[in-house]
């Protein structure tokens, strides 16, 4: 790792009781456009780490990023730690915008700045950075796998090592010796020839008025002594005695309950509303009109939800109550064929000459996949508690975007910033769904609208029906062979782009392709779904990979490899997952192994699904996973993710479809809305490659690749090929393995 | 309205509701026992896991008035003197959550298999679990915590070893 590239400053100073702050800043290589709106006319566009060492050799680590289980918090304590030379029982950390009614602002500010000693790098621009940073991190970096490889790689390590260098000078200065010769260990500055031994806090006011270093030097792996190690996560136990505080969980004095039932068919409005019979419910305490949706007030959930169903609404019509799934997916193809007759789609890639590959090639194999709208059914329901006291908004809810969050609810309910709060709680489940603040926004409206303070839970019904979904996508192939099989043309056009850009790009060599895209807008809400739109090319792209060693009469694993020579790291993780898989030896009857490669969210993942397919029934029996995160700072964390990464994948490509039929979702609940199960779980195993190439993030890239990995499987022990997911649309008792013999 | 007492955790709570209303929100309204969670309201995904007179109920279709005499536990009530129940110390060890939120539930299925079936093989395991959904998706680790508890035992987790790579 070395020297730290300069990406922004550092901060140092000094607070109350003598305490040393570092902060660091940042300037993003890149923004989206939604933070770019929130960062304007500010460089310095995000503090992405703060640390503390108090009086008593205490060290508390900032962490601005939320917890839904990934354990970050605790993976970005580790660098943080172990740059400082700290040790592990002396760290403690907070979560950035947890504490306070203006938490993630005010908090930081007043972390940093304490008394009244401010740093003269950030007078003037202080709050502005703050705040900025703030929306900044949470629109970016809680989400899209990215807490480790930038907040902590460019902002925990770099804090660290910076605060140990400042101690170190100090220490130096202090003992009139040379800083060459003093070392750390465990929290404790020591100069060997002389004896000396401090514990950081000697000299962290002394440190805290140095100028900080601009390159401060990191640790090269073989020194790293707590990243790399299994930490217990600090989250856990409160996780199984009941006393974690999800945002369901939230109370306040005064409260009441609400419960909301949205428009059916997406955007329309409440034409007219009834109340009468619901007046009559036990516990009933008002009606809220939400424009597109009707809110209950009543004195608990039980009460609102019944009182809801007793209400009679009339909604407008859109113009949309005729579409269904099978209208939406024809719609795609007519928009690609209008598209591409005219000219007009959208570039992707292009390299080398598809056109005369294929106007010249003998055979041309074409394929098309689909995959519908996915709803993410994160297990705690939305919600949100909202309360209004002279003129302020407080919130208080679990999100992946607190920040977003606030500007939401200011903009929806036309209040200044300044005058909303977030109270960040522990998510139960984000997987994309808690990146998006419509419950919160709902919450805010209600509680206005009652004059009490109101907490919001949407029923599973509601989750089901008013997500934002995965969206639906159809992706047509073609490609030519030459002689020796390997693919000459590869062009994929296909519906709807979104982020990550790279999603649907290629590793394997294949000199002409073409990649290219149409929009075709539907009128359902879509949003970030775990792994975004690799969930969706990464099942098209390795299942049409496949399809061609398929023809080529090829193993589609030496298939892959040999298009691989251009990516060795790529076709180690390859090999990995081969090798573990014990790839090319038998199975048995109606047993069959499927593999992927997919590289997302800067990890390569390879992954090898073992199944049986008897009697029509699938059954899954074993995953195997290998990883190459560049280094996994938390190893066990890596493999946690990689196992929930499979299962929130396999649920999706075995059982997931949310079907549009008259405008709306069709489906309700976990019982037509199945999820996987213990009884129904394989066995997963994680094999960790260490590249020590740059960082990559965890959370996702354990997904896109199960779905392919599973059809290819269920394709080797069945002759059936699946290119349209889910699984269970198929009905394995008919043979459909028409293809298998073109 | 209705009149009900009920014995939650050792002790007895009174509260005055409408006899259909769903146990779940009693404990988590009334009582303010918020460790046991709403998932789905319909019995399918467990999050809502307690004990009635030990039995494993799904208290979101649990009528209060269906109680009458018998004894609920909740997640907060299954520790034992201060201390941890086994089944608690071992999602700790396994690293069990991630999310969390399904494991109150999680937990309460696991503590009544083990208390009937102290050896449970995998489809006993499979059997009582299978009604708990998780969708961090962390079966295999709820698995061996259940499997850590149980006499047959599995090898302890020691963070260290599982380092790969």
């Amino acid at each position: 790792m070395g020297k730290w590239t300069r990406r922004g400053f550092i901060t140092a100073g000094v607070v109350g009781g003598g305490a040393m702050v570092i902060g660091v800043a940042l300037r993003p290589g890149h923004t989206t456009p939604e933070a770019a709106k929130l960062m304007a006319g500010n460089t310095e566009a995000m503090i992405s780490a703060w640390v503390k060492i108090d009086a008593d050799n205490h060290i508390t680590a900032v962490v601005p990023h939320s917890e839904m289980g990934q354990g970050a918090q605790t993976a970005l304590a580790q660098m943080l730690a172990d740059e400082m030379d700290a040790s592990w029982e002396q760290v403690s950390f907070v979560e950035a915008p947890a504490e306070d009614v203006y938490a993630n602002w005010a908090m930081a500010k007043g972390f940093i700045l304490g008394a009244t000693a401010v740093p003269k790098l950030l007078v003037g621009t202080v709050d502005g950075v703050f705040m900025q940073a703030s929306n900044a991190m949470h629109l970016q970096i809680t989400g899209g796998s990215a807490s480790i490889r930038t907040t902590g790689v460019y902002g925990m390590r770099v804090a660290g090592a910076a605060a140990r260098q400042m101690l170190m000078e100090a220490a130096a200065n202090e003992w009139a010796v040379d800083i060459a010769d003093i070392t750390t260990v465990d929290g404790i500055l020591i100069h060997a020839a002389s004896g000396k031994r401090e514990p950081y806090a000697t000299f962290a006011a002394t440190a805290g008025r140095e100028k900080p270093p601009l390159t401060p030097t990191l640790k090269a792996p073989n020194q790293f002594k707590i990243m790399g190690k299994n930490k217990p996560r600090h989250d856990i136990p409160s996780k199984v005695d009941g006393s974690a505080m999800f945002g369901i969980d939230a109370s306040v004095d005064g409260m009441h309950y609400a419960t909301v039932k949205a428009a059916p068919v997406f955007g329309a409005q409440v034409a007219s509303v009834d109340a009468t019979a619901a007046r009559s419910i036990p516990g009933f305490v008002d009606v809220v009109n939400l424009d597109d949706a009707i809110a209950v007030v009543a004195t608990g959930y039980w009460q609102a939800k019944q009182a809801l169903a007793a209400v009679q609404i009339e909604w407008t019509t859109t113009g949309n109550e005729d579409v269904d799934s099978e209208a939406l997916f024809e719609a795609f193809q007519n928009d690609m064929d209008t598209a591409q007759a005219a000219g007009k789609t959208h570039s992707d890639m292009h390299v080398g000459d598809t056109a005369s590959e294929f106007a010249a090639a003998d055979g041309i194999i074409s394929r098309q996949y689909k995959v519908p709208y996915l709803a993410h059914t994160c297990m705690e329901p939305m919600n949100a508690l909202a309360r209004f006291e002279n003129g302020q908004c407080e919130i208080w809810t679990g999100t992946q975007n607190p920040l977003g969050c606030r500007y939401d609810i200011a903009e929806a309910l036309d209040m200044d910033v300044a005058n909303v709060s977030i109270v960040q709680h522990t998510m139960g489940g984000g997987f994309g769904r808690r990146a998006k603040s419509d419950a919160a926004i709902q919450a805010a409206r209600i509680a206005r609208a009652v004059g009490v303070p109101v907490k919001l839970i949407w029923s599973r019904e509601e989750d089901v029906q008013h997500d934002h979904y995965r969206p639906a996508v159809a992706s047509n192939f073609r490609a030519t062979l030459n002689a020796a099989g390997q693919p000459q043309a590869w062009e994929n056009l296909y519906v709807d782009k979104h982020e990550p850009a790279e999603a649907p790009h290629i590793p394997y060599a294949i000199p002409n392709q073409k990649i290219h895209y149409v929009d075709s807008p539907t009128h359902v809400p879509f949003g970030a779904w775990r792994s975004v739109d690799h969930s969706q090319h990464g099942f098209f792209v390795e299942s049409f990979i496949d399809e061609l060693a398929h023809e080529a009469r090829q193993d589609p694993y030496q298939y892959r490899r040999d298009l691989l020579a251009e990516h060795p790291r790529h076709r180690n993780v390859l090999d990995v997952a081969a090798q573990k898989a014990n790839w090319g030896t038998p199975l048995g009857e109606n047993r069959g192994r499927g593999i992927s490669l997919q590289e997302s969210f800067g990890s390569l993942v390879a992954e090898v699904v073992e199944v049986t397919v008897i009697d029509g029934e699938v059954s899954v029996d074993r995953v195997i996973v290998a990883v190459d995160p560049g280094f996994a700072v938390s190893p066990d964390g890596l493999i946690a993710q990689m196992e929930s990464g499979v299962v929130y994948g396999l649920t999706a490509a075995l059982y997931g479809e949310i079907s549009i039929t008259e405008g709306r979702v069709q489906q309700t609940n976990f019982n037509d809305y199945p999820v996987l199960r213990m009884n129904a779980s394989p066995v997963i195993e994680t094999h960790i490659i260490t590249s020590h190439e740059a960082w990559g993030g965890a959370g996702e890239p354990g997904t896109p690749g199960i779905a392919p990995a599973l059809t290819n499987a269920i394709f080797a022990a069945s002759g059936n090929r699946i290119r349209e997911l889910p699984v269970s649309k198929y009905d394995f008792t008919y043979e459909f393995r028409e293809q298998r013999e073109s | 309205m209705s009149s009900f007492t009920i014995n939650i955790n050792g002790q007895d709570r009174h509260v005055e509701a409408a006899p259909d209303t769903p146990l779940l929100w009693v404990i988590r309204e009334n009582f303010a026992l918020t460790g046991t969670k709403f998932g789905c309201g319909i019995a399918m995904c467990g999050a809502c896991t307690v004990h009635l007179d030990g039995i494993p109920i799904r208290s979101c279709v649990t009528p209060v008035a269906a109680v009458g005499t018998a004894s609920i536990t909740t997640i907060e009530g299954v520790a034992e003197a201060g201390s941890l129940h086994p089944v608690q110390q071992a999602w700790i060890d396994e690293q069990v959550p991630q999310c969390g939120y399904c494991q109150s539930g999680q937990i309460m299925s696991a503590v009544a298999l083990l208390r009937d079936n102290p050896n449970p093989d995998d489809a006993a395991i499979d059997a009582a679990m299978s009604g708990n959904v998780c969708r961090c998706g962390m079966y295999d680790r709820i698995k061996r915590g259940i499997q850590r508890v149980a006499s047959t035992g599995v090898q302890q987790y020691d963070p260290q070893e599982v380092q790969n790579g």
